[in-house]
C-alpha cells in the first residue's frame, strides 16, 4: 500500500473519494446531532435500509445508472420508510422499536429481491447497484460528488438557517407550538435532512451501516461539550475524519470495502471519546470518583483526630497511627492520608508516628457556621466561557 | 414439486417458525432493535467460527456465533449504563462496529475459505438441499433441516417450560422480580435464545433478513390477539405463511428466496394491519363512525345537564343555538338531537331541549366512568 | 353570542369543551371564564384532566367540541400574550445548551422565522433570571441544576415571553422550600401587574394560600369561582369523590397552615393530601 503524498495532491481519483467522504461526513455528523439529541438514532437505520429497493425500483423504471437518478429513488424510498414507521407507531399498538425493525427488514428484503431480479434480467447489466450495500468509495465519479455537494448544501443551509428553530424542536416541541412555531413542517424538515444526509452517504458507505454516520460521530462530539453549537461543528468533524480517513485507507488498500472501514474509524472516535473526554469520559469519572473518596477517607480520620482531641483536651496530645486504624484501613494508607493532611496544614506530626490535628483542622472539622460547600463550583471550562459563539449575534 | 422444493419450504418454514417465538418477546419486550443488533453481530462470531472451523454446521461455530451475540446485548447494556449514550445510541454504535470487522474479514480473506459476504449476509437457501445429513451410508436429508429442527425444538420447550415466568416478566417485570424471577436471568435467556435462533437462521436467510422473521410475524399476530399463548402460536403460523408464500415468490420471479421472504412477511403485516378485526385500520375506522354518533348524543346529554340548573343559560338549551353552543356542523347537530329523541335521551318543548331521566341518567353515568 | 361579548372580556375563556383521547373522553363539556389579573389553581384527583385542559387551553391539543377564547380571540391569534411553564420532567434536562440559553428560548416566537436573538434578547434573559434569583447560573449547563433551579429557569422562559396570561403545569411539584417561596412571590407580583395566572396544582393545602380562585374538575368542572365561594368540603367532596379522607382534611384547610410545605414526590405518586387515595 503505497500511500505517499503527492500522489494523493494529484491522484483525481484520491481527490474525488477523500472530497466524497468529506461531504459524507460533513452531513450526516451535523444532523446525526438532532437524531441522537431526539432519541431516534435507529430512525437513519430504518430510513438508510429501506433506501435500497428505491434505488433498486429507480434503476429497473428509468434503467439509467445515473447517481443523481438512482439517489432520487432512495430520498422517496426513505421518506417513505419513515413515513410508515410513524404511521406504524400513530395507528397502532406496535412500539417504535418494533416498527423500525420491521421497516428496516422488510424494505431491505424487498430491496434483494429486485436486486436478484434486475441481475437476472437478460438486457441488463446490473453492475454498479451492489456497490450500495456496504459502498465503494473508488467508484466514485465527480458528478457523483456535484450531487452529494447539493445535497450537503442544502443540509447545512437548512441547519443554519433554522438554528434556534431546532434546537427548540429538540429540546421542547411543545413550548415551540406554544409560541406559534410550525412544528409539524419542521419536523418535516429535519426529517428530509436526516434523508438526504444518509443518501448522500449511500455510495460511499452503503445502505448496511450507513446508519452509524449518523449515530457515532454526534455521540462522540456529545461526550466533548455541552453546548449544541460546539457539538454540532465537533460532530462535524469527527465524520469528516472517520469518512476522509476510511475511505482513503479502503481505496488504497485491495479488497478492503468502504463502508466497514469508515464505521470501524468512526467507532474508534467514539472509543475514545467515551473513555477519555474531560467531565464525562469515563477515565475522568473514575479518577474522579476516585479522588472523592479520598477526600472523603481524610475527612473522616479528621474526625477521629478532632474527637481524640477533644477527648484529651488538648491539641498537643499526639496519637499513633495505629489508634486510627479502626475503619479497615491498611496501616500504608492511613500514614499516607496523614501525610496528605499535614501538608494541608490540617495535621501535624508531633514525633514519629505522633499524630495530632491542628488548629485549622478543627476549625474545619467543627465550623462555627455552616461549612464550605466543595462540592459546588469551580471547573466547567466549558461553562465560563462568554456565551455568543454558540449563539451567533445577530 | 420436485424433493429439493419440498425440502426448501420444509427449511424455511420450520426456521421461521423457529425465529417467531423468541420474536413474540422481543416485540412485548419493546427490545424488537436488539434483534437487529445481535443478528448483525453475530456475523463476526461466525466469521470468527468459520476461520477456525472451516465448517458452517459445526456445533464450535454455532457456539461462538450465539455468544458474540450474547456480547452484543452486554455491551449494549454496558454502554447504557455509563449514562453516556441513550439505549438507541448504544445499539447504534454497537452493532456496525462488530459487523463492520465481520464484512472486512470475509472481504479480506475471502479467497482462501469459501465464505462470501453475500451468502452471509443474504443465505442461500437455493443450495441448503445440496448439503446432506449421510449417516452410515444413508442420506436422512439436509442439515439445514435438522439444524433448523433443534433450534425450533429447542425454543418451543423453552417457552413451554418458562411460559409462567416470561409471561410474568414480560407483563410485570416489577412482580416478576418480586417473586423471585431475576430480570436479568430472563433478559439474558431471552437474548441467548435470540441469538442461538439467528445463527440458525443466518445460514437460511442471511444476517439481516432474520431480522424480518423475528420481528414482522410477531408485530402482526400482536394486531390480532389479546391472549400470549395465541400470540405465540399465531407468530410462528404466520411466519411459516411468510415463509411459503416467499419460496413461491421467488420462484414465480426468479429472485432471492430470502428477499422474498421478508417481503411476504411485510405484506402479512401489511394484510394485519388493515383488516385486524379489532386493531386494524379498517375496524378501527369503522367504529370511530359508529362512536361519533354515540359520543355526541352523550356529549348532548352533558351539556344539557351542566345547564338544566343554571340561570342565563337558556341559549345553551336551545335547538337552534345548540350548533353554535358546542361549535358543531349544523346538520350534525340537527341529526344528533333527532337520534337522541329516538332513543328517548331528551325532549323538545317550544324549541327548548330538555332531558329525560333516561337521558340525565345517561349522562350522569358518563361523567362517573 | 351577542351577549357574551358584552360582559368585560374574559382573559380565558373556555366553552363546552369536550377533549378526547381516541375514544376515551378526558374532559366532558367543561365551561371556565377566568377574569384579568387573577391566580388561578386547577385542583383535582390523577386523571381528571388538569394538564388536558391546560393543553387544550394552549392549542396542543384539539378538542372533540367547544372552544377556547384568549381575550375574546382563538388561541392562534393570542400567541404573544399566552405564555406556557410545562412540567418539568417533560423535556431532557441533559441536552447541551446553557440556562441562560434556554431562557432565551421564549422570545423565539416573537422573533419570527430565521433571525437569531441578540443583545436585546439577551438583556431580557438576563433580567428574567435577575426574577427568579438564577442570574449567576446563566452559564450553567442545564443538567447541573436542582430541580427548584429547573422550575426556576422555566419560570424565567416564561417571564421573558412577557405574556399577559401564564398557564402553568404543576409549577410547585418537586421544588425546594426556598424555590416555593420565590414562586409564591413571583406570581403575587403578576397579579400585581394584572397577569392572569393559571395553574395546575397538587396541594390542597395550599390552595387558599397562593391562589384567589381555584376550579375542581374531575373530568367535568364540579366548581369554579373565589376560593373563599367555592373552596368548601362539599365541592372537594364531589370532586374526590368518597375516597376523600374528609373530616381530617377540612380542619386543615381552614387552618391553611402555611408553614407545612411537602414536596410532592411524583405526580402519580400520593403523598398529596386527599389525592393520595386514588
Amino acid at each position: 500500500m503505497a500511500l505517499a503524498l503527492p500522489d494523493l495532491a494529484l491522484d483525481y481519483t484520491l481527490r474525488t473519494v477523500a472530497l466524497g467522504a468529506m461531504l459524507l461526513g460533513l452531513s450526516s455528523g451535523v444532523v446525526g446531532t438532532y437524531a441522537v439529541l431526539r432519541r431516534e438514532s435507529l430512525l437513519g437505520d430504518a430510513m438508510s435500509h429501506a433506501a435500497l429497493p428505491g434505488i433498486a425500483l429507480a434503476f429497473l423504471l428509468t434503467r439509467s445508472k445515473e447517481t443523481a437518478v438512482l439517489l432520487a429513488g432512495a430520498v422517496a424510498a426513505g421518506w417513505l420508510g419513515s413515513l410508515l414507521v410513524n404511521a406504524i407507531t400513530r395507528t397502532t399498538r406496535v412500539k417504535l422499536d418494533s416498527a423500525l425493525g420491521l421497516i428496516l427488514s422488510v424494505f431491505f428484503g424487498f430491496g434483494l429481491v429486485l436486486l436478484t431480479f434486475i441481475q437476472k434480467q437478460p438486457d441488463a447489466s446490473q453492475a454498479g447497484l451492489d456497490r450500495f450495500l456496504f459502498g465503494q468509495a473508488a467508484s466514485l465519479l465527480r458528478r457523483d460528488v456535484i450531487v452529494m455537494g447539493a445535497g450537503v448544501v442544502a443540509v447545512l443551509l437548512a441547519v443554519l438557517l433554522l438554528w434556534k428553530e431546532f434546537k427548540l424542536l429538540v429540546f421542547d416541541p411543545d413550548f415551540a407550538r406554544v409560541l406559534g412555531l410550525r412544528v409539524r413542517l419542521l419536523e418535516v424538515i429535519l426529517t428530509s435532512m436526516i434523508v438526504l444526509a444518509i443518501v448522500v452517504g449511500l455510495q460511499t458507505v452503503g445502505v448496511v451501516l450507513m446508519s452509524a454516520m449518523v449515530v457515532a460521530p454526534a455521540a462522540a462530539a456529545r461526550q466533548w461539550t455541552d453546548r449544541l453549537g460546539l457539538m454540532v461543528l465537533l460532530s462535524a468533524l469527527f465524520g469528516v475524519v472517520a469518512g476522509m480517513t476510511g475511505a482513503l485507507v479502503s481505496s488504497l488498500t485491495p479488497r478492503l470495502p468502504t463502508g466497514p472501514t469508515i464505521v470501524l474509524v468512526v467507532s474508534g472516535l467514539v472509543l475514545v471519546s467515551l473513555l477519555f473526554a474531560p467531565n464525562r469520559g469515563l477515565v475522568w469519572n473514575w479518577a474522579r470518583e476516585r479522588a472523592r473518596r479520598g477526600q472523603v477517607r481524610a475527612e473522616g480520620m479528621l474526625r477521629q483526630l478532632a474527637a481524640l482531641a477533644e477527648h484529651h483536651g488538648s491539641l498537643e496530645h499526639g496519637h499513633p497511627s495505629a489508634v486510627l486504624r479502626a475503619s479497615g484501613w491498611s496501616a500504608d494508607q492511613v500514614v499516607q492520608v496523614l501525610h496528605d493532611l499535614e501538608s494541608a496544614g490540617y495535621v501535624r506530626q508531633v514525633s514519629a508516628d505522633r499524630w495530632a490535628i491542628t488548629a485549622t483542622g478543627m476549625a474545619r472539622v467543627r465550623p462555627a457556621t455552616e461549612g464550605d460547600d466543595l462540592s459546588d463550583g469551580a471547573g466547567h471550562p466549558a461553562a465560563s466561557r462568554p456565551e455568543g459563539t454558540g449563539e451567533g449575534q445577530s | 414439486m420436485t424433493a429439493p422444493q419440498i425440502e426448501i419450504q420444509l427449511i424455511a418454514a420450520i426456521v421461521a417458525a423457529a425465529c417467531a417465538l423468541p420474536g413474540a418477546f422481543l416485540v412485548l419486550r419493546r427490545m424488537a432493535l436488539i434483534s437487529d443488533a445481535i443478528s448483525h453481530a453475530m456475523l463476526l462470531g461466525i466469521v470468527v467460527g468459520f476461520f477456525l472451523t472451516e465448517d458452517l454446521n459445526s456445533p464450535l461455530l454455532i457456539l461462538g456465533a450465539t455468544l458474540t451475540g450474547l456480547l452484543t446485548a452486554l455491551l449494549v447494556e454496558l454502554l447504557n449504563r455509563t449514562g453516556l449514550v441513550r439505549e438507541d445510541a448504544a445499539i447504534g454504535l454497537v452493532f456496525p462496529a462488530l459487523f463492520s470487522i465481520g464484512v472486512i474479514l470475509i472481504s479480506r480473506y475471502a479467497g482462501s475459505v469459501h465464505l462470501d459476504t453475500d451468502v452471509v449476509l443474504l443465505g442461500e437457501l437455493a443450495f441448503a438441499p445440496f448439503d446432506r445429513v449421510v449417516v452410515a451410508g444413508w442420506d436422512i436429508g439436509p442439515k439445514g433441516l435438522y439444524a433448523g429442527g433443534i433450534i425450533l425444538l429447542i425454543n418451543a420447550a423453552l417457552v413451554a417450560l418458562f411460559y409462567k415466568e416470561l409471561k410474568l416478566a414480560t407483563f410485570d417485570p416489577g412482580l416478576a422480580a418480586a417473586l423471585g424471577f431475576s430480570p436479568a436471568v430472563i433478559h439474558y435467556g431471552l437474548m441467548g435464545v435470540t441469538s442461538l435462533t439467528a445463527v440458525g437462521a443466518f445460514d437460511s436467510v442471511g444476517a439481516i433478513l432474520t431480522v424480518a422473521l423475528f420481528i414482522a410475524p410477531a408485530a402482526a399476530a400482536y394486531l390480532l390477539t389479546d391472549d400470549l399463548a395465541r400470540m405465540l402460536l399465531l407468530s410462528a403460523g404466520l411466519g411459516v405463511a411468510a415463509a411459503l408464500s416467499g419460496y413461491w415468490l421467488a420462484f414465480l420471479l426468479d429472485a432471492s428466496i430470502a428477499g422474498s421472504m421478508a417481503t411476504m412477511a411485510g405484506v402479512i403485516f401489511g394484510l394485519a394491519w388493515c383488516f385486524a378485526p379489532e386493531r386494524g385500520l379498517l375496524a378501527g375506522q369503522r367504529r370511530r363512525v359508529r362512536q361519533r354518533w354515540e359520543f355526541a348524543q352523550r356529549m348532548l346529554a352533558i351539556h344539557l345537564l351542566n345547564h338544566e340548573r343554571q340561570p342565563g343559560a337558556e341559549p345553551e338549551l336551545q335547538v337552534e343555538h345548540l350548533w353554535q353552543e358546542l361549535r358543531w356542523d349544523r346538520e350534525f347537530a340537527t341529526r344528533v338531537v333527532s337520534l337522541a329523541e329516538g332513543r328517548g335521551l331528551v325532549t323538545r318543548q317550544n324549541g327548548r331541549l330538555e332531558l329525560t331521566d333516561r337521558g340525565r341518567l345517561l349522562a350522569q353515568e358518563s361523567l362517573l366512568a | 353570542m351577542g351577549d357574551r361579548q358584552n360582559r368585560t372580556v374574559s382573559a380565558v375563556e373556555v366553552q363546552d369543551l369536550t377533549v378526547a383521547y381516541r375514544e376515551q373522553p378526558a374532559l366532558w363539556d367543561v365551561d371556565l371564564s377566568v377574569p384579568p389579573g387573577v391566580l388561578l389553581a386547577i385542583v383535582g384527583p390523577n386523571g381528571a384532566g388538569k394538564t388536558t385542559l391546560l393543553k387544550a387551553i394552549l392549542g396542543l391539543l384539539r378538542p372533540v367540541a367547544g372552544q377556547v377564547l384568549i381575550f375574546g380571540q382563538p388561541v392562534e391569534q393570542q400567541r404573544r400574550r399566552i405564555s406556557y411553564v410545562p412540567q418539568r420532567g417533560s423535556v431532557d434536562w441533559d441536552f447541551p445548551t446553557s440556562v441562560l440559553d434556554v431562557v432565551m428560548m421564549g422570545t423565539y416566537g416573537e422573533l419570527g422565522w430565521i433571525r437569531r436573538p441578540g443583545r436585546r434578547e439577551r438583556e431580557r434573559a438576563l433580567a428574567a433570571l435577575d426574577q427568579v434569583g438564577m442570574r449567576e447560573l446563566s452559564d450553567r449547563q442545564i443538567s447541573q441544576l436542582s430541580g427548584g433551579q429547573q422550575q426556576r429557569v422555566f419560570l424565567a422562559r416564561a417571564l421573558v415571553q412577557d405574556a399577559d396570561i401564564y398557564l402553568m403545569d404543576e409549577p410547585f411539584q418537586g421544588v425546594d422550600a426556598l424555590t416555593e417561596r420565590a414562586i409564591v412571590t413571583l406570581l403575587q407580583e403578576l397579579r400585581a401587574q394584572g397577569k392572569t395566572v393559571i395553574a395546575v396544582h397538587h396541594d390542597l393545602q395550599t390552595v387558599p394560600e397562593y391562589f384567589d380562585w381555584v376550579m375542581l374538575l374531575n373530568v367535568r368542572r364540579i366548581a369554579c369561582g373565589p376560593v373563599s365561594e367555592v373552596f368548601n368540603e362539599q365541592n372537594l367532596r364531589l370532586t374526590y369523590g368518597g375516597r376523600f379522607a374528609m373530616a381530617a382534611f377540612a380542619r386543615e384547610v381552614e387552618e391553611a397552615a402555611p408553614a407545612i410545605v411537602t414536596p410532592d414526590r411524583s405526580r402519580s405518586g400520593g403523598g398529596n393530601h386527599g389525592a393520595g387515595a386514588a
